[in-house]
């Protein structure tokens, strides 16, 4: 074919990461390249390791709670949701009504916090500075209720074994109805300026593709799934808490490339926004904490519990011995098990959508490793 | 190019508004109502001395360890002026190790910690980070100055109600004793025996 001089071609080594801005956090990716080819991927994980599920171990069920906060740390409440379910399974409660009304808003709102700073963060990982300050300033909004509602901004500790620590302040209703208002514009402000962005589109559209069985068998959830057209959500699937009471579609994507994940996304906010809205109408009045005993001391036995986090399903498993502490706690990370998809999204691509395709994956470095 | 321009539209909509954010070292934003900072120790004005009786419960419970507490006989009520016979005596949180998740202010039976408002204690001194029982209390008395701050259990708590319901109840036990004074000699004996019993649970 070629006329020129026949060169012995042989595959090069690229390291990318640990400390590399497209990681969001410490996560090394070994790139075997053949040109600007990927021919093969090796993540490397670990270097969060945190010992969390070891820890857990060690600290009674109220502290665990603490724990789940920093599991996942964009979005905190969907983890302690997914571990005081874990705890009231084995407990056998149930959490009064109203007190799941408010943990499902606000497990909602940080289901559109965490999407928000997907969406911001993806866009700049592809080079558009602009939306990332749209996107927190609505997600400031989001946190300053959180603030007001659980006192901090990030590690709330607020869902307790049982029901919430405190009843929301009296102008919760308004201000929310108010927040709901704003951050869906500000979602459509993002929306427009960034999904149908030509640059956008040619980085993003028909890039890292993975088709359904294929996502199937490597464990994805969450959107990762949903974006290759399976409509598996466990709010829909194994509904928990008030789910069943509400109105909302699943979106699912079309190609499983990097647009229709992170087009989903913002689906999802618009979905748990209208979801937001139907909750703060139903919601009873009532007590916020089921009766029982302060000190959580359930009998040995073991239980499996999962939710619907940002990021996909969100197991725990607990294993009682009888005491004040859980003897183990195993949890199903979704970023870890979404990792997985990386190779087979990866190889075959060019270099530069190697950032492209881990930025759609949407991972958490502290989930990852725990 | 056109979804370019319809971008660059939205941007060109927030021109002229008004900065949403804070120049931090020079503005500060003011925070919530349950704004959860550093813990702080609240301080009995009734009394002239702090809640604390250094029970341990929150040493005990904090999920992190980062806790002392020593307790020791209070003078105070010795002299009849507070109803806790222990009270603090030096007490240490190590900041750096508090994660603020309030756990300590839950499990509190004596309405005695909160969590401040204070979150910026940066400091160049490499001790900077131990806050011991001074400083607590400062936090606990800035925070109480700052939001309307009311004990959960007043009847329990505050030296002045507890004091005054004492009396109240010593009171109607001599009144009681007056109006009968020709009750027998086994009833009377009876009621000498609860005597201690109920001191002790009060």
């Amino acid at each position: 074919m070629s006329t020129g001089p026949q060169f012995d071609s042989v595959d090069m080594m690229l390291n990318m990461g640990p400390q590399h801005p497209a990681t969001h956090g410490v996560f090394r990716m070994v790139l075997t390249v053949d040109g600007e080819r990927v021919v093969d991927v090796t993540p490397h994980i670990g270097y969060l390791h945190r010992g969390t599920e070891r820890l857990a171990e060690v600290e009674s069920y109220g502290q665990v709670i603490t724990l789940f906060d920093r599991v996942d740390y964009i979005s905190n409440l969907n983890n302690e949701l997914a571990f005081v379910r874990a705890g009231e399974k084995i407990m056998e409660v149930d959490a009064p009504e109203r007190a799941q009304y408010i943990r499902v808003i606000l497990a909602e709102l940080n289901r559109v916090a965490s999407h928000l700073l997907f969406i911001g963060t993806y866009a700049i990982d592809l080079g558009a500075m602009t939306p990332v300050m749209y996107c927190f300033r609505e997600r400031e909004r989001i946190e300053n209720l959180f603030e007001h509602v659980t006192g901090a901004r990030m590690m709330h500790n607020y869902m307790r074994i049982g029901g919430v620590k405190s009843d929301v302040p009296d102008d919760f209703v308004p201000w929310v109805h108010r927040l709901i208002g704003d951050v869906r514009k500000g979602v459509e402000e993002t929306d427009k300026l960034l999904s149908t962005n030509e640059v956008f589109l040619g980085r993003t559209r028909g890039v890292g593709i993975i088709d359904g069985p294929m996502a199937v068998s490597c464990g994805l959830s969450g959107p990762s799934l949903r974006g290759s057209g399976i409509a598996y959500d466990v709010r829909k699937d194994d509904p928990y808490e008030i789910y069943p009471y509400l109105n909302y579609k699943v979106p699912v994507g079309e190609n499983g490339d990097c647009w229709d994940r992170y087009y989903l996304r913002v689906l999802e906010c618009y979905e748990s926004l209208s979801m937001i809205e139907q909750c703060l109408n139903q919601l009873p009045d009532g007590p916020i904490m089921a009766a029982g005993r302060r000190i959580a001391r359930p009998p040995a036995g073991e239980v499996f519990s999962h939710s619907e986090n940002p990021r996909g399903d969100l197991g725990v498993y607990l294993i009682s011995d009888g005491s004040d502490k859980p003897y183990r706690v195993k949890i199903r990370p979704p970023s870890f098990c979404n990792l997985i998809g990386l190779r087979p999204m990866t190889i075959g691509s060019y270099i530069a959508d190697a950032v492209a395709i881990l930025g759609s994956l949407d991972i958490v470095l502290g989930e990852v490793d725990r | 190019m056109i979804s370019g321009l319809k971008g660059m539209l939205v941007t060109l909509r927030w021109l002229g508004k008004r900065n949403i954010t804070a120049n931090y070292p020079k503005e500060h934003l003011p925070v919530q109502e349950r704004f959860m900072g550093f813990p702080g120790l609240l301080w009995d004005e009734t009394a002239d001395e702090p809640f604390c009786t250094g029970c341990m419960v929150c040493v005990r419970e904090c999920p992190t360890q980062c806790m002392t507490a020593i307790m020791h006989d209070n003078p105070n009520a010795v002299e009849g002026k507070s109803h806790r016979r222990k009270i603090i005596e030096t007490f240490e949180i190590n900041l750096n190790r508090c994660i603020l998740c309030g756990i300590c202010v839950d499990v509190c039976n004596f309405d005695a910690i909160a969590m401040s408002h204070e979150h910026e204690l940066a400091s160049f001194a490499r001790t900077g980070a131990r806050a011991d029982l001074g400083l607590l209390l400062d936090l606990g008395r800035k925070f109480q100055a700052e939001v309307v701050w009311a004990p959960k259990s007043a009847d329990r708590n505050v030296a002045s109600v507890v004091l005054t319901k004492r009396a109240a109840a010593e009171a109607a036990k001599v009144a009681a004793a007056d109006a009968a004074p020709q009750a027998d000699a086994a009833t009377l004996e009876a009621s000498a025996k609860e005597e201690p019993s109920e001191e002790r649970g009060s």
